[in-house]
């Protein structure tokens, strides 16, 4: 059995859809208990995610189509919006997502702009992927970034 | 997942009242509604966002641009009643220490 929940969306890349995408992400981290303001930070990052890919796939001109995919943990929620029709096998998507360069995602960085800025702000890990076009992912845990715990606590 | 978007203007004040969600979708209804005063002389703008209850950097591109140009014509863009978070997204992003920006202040959000 896997370990986690998997919900894939398919939604046509029209920018109407962002929001139906948004609302379903919504509903999803409220399942596994994140904050009211850890999921407005979901609701944010993945309409951005979303939006990029509408847009992406709209300027190559195609009639395209952007696959969210959302896997649902106890602690963490990964969210994987791509900007190619194809429906991805997330596990094997997942692993080939490499680090996070900002030389090589220079160019979509401008084109993303302020949006993928937010994304890595309010998101706990993102890493971009480009073949047969872009695939963004996305973490985020319950309870904010799995840093070590402060041990020391202030002593008196 | 609309936007309502009301503007009054009286002597060079512009009056906003913006209501909803403001994404990739309902921006260009707000972008073309205020790109009809961004061009003109001295305009003295207030935006209430009391009721935007959803925003992300497709909303913050729009008050961007409207500031821009508005500055660039000597006048005056003020954005109010952010709520918290609205207040967080221009914060982290940089934009509330460029533009007039007030948050409802008091808790709540």
């Amino acid at each position: 059995m896997r370990p986690f929940d998997y919900v894939e969306m398919r939604v046509p890349a029209k920018s109407q859809y962002v929001g139906v995408a948004r609302l379903t992400i919504s509903g999803l981290a409220s399942r596994i208990g994140f904050t009211f303001d850890d999921i407005e930070d979901l609701k944010i990052a993945s309409s951005e995610a979303v939006t990029n890919a509408v847009q992406h796939a709209y300027t190559e001109g195609e009639e395209g189509e952007v696959v969210i995919g959302c896997a649902l943990y106890g602690d963490k929620i990964e969210i994987m919006v791509a900007d190619h029709g194809q429906s991805f096998d997330f596990e094997e998507t997942k692993a080939k997502v490499g680090p996070y360069h900002d030389q090589e995602e220079g160019a979509f960085l401008r084109e993303g702009g302020l949006g993928l800025y937010l994304i890595e702000t309010l998101m706990d890990e993102v890493k971009v992927h480009h073949q047969e076009g872009v695939t963004v992912f996305m973490t985020k845990y319950v309870g904010g970034e799995q840093v070590e715990e402060d041990v020391e606590t202030i002593s008196s | 997942m609309n936007i309502q978007v009301e503007l009054e203007e009286t002597d060079n004040k512009l009056k906003g009242y913006i209501h909803g969600e403001i994404d990739a979708h309902t921006a260009p209804v707000l972008r073309e509604k205020l790109e009809a005063y961004q061009n003109k002389d001295g305009v003295n703008a207030e935006l209430d966002l009391s009721d935007v209850d959803y925003m992300d950097s497709t909303g913050l591109g729009v008050f961007v641009a409207f500031y821009k140009s508005v500055n660039a014509k000597g006048g005056h863009v003020k954005l109010t009643g952010l709520s918290s978070r609205l207040k967080r997204l221009f914060d982290i992003t940089g934009l509330g220490d460029i533009m007039d920006i007030e948050s409802v202040g008091k808790g709540g959000n």
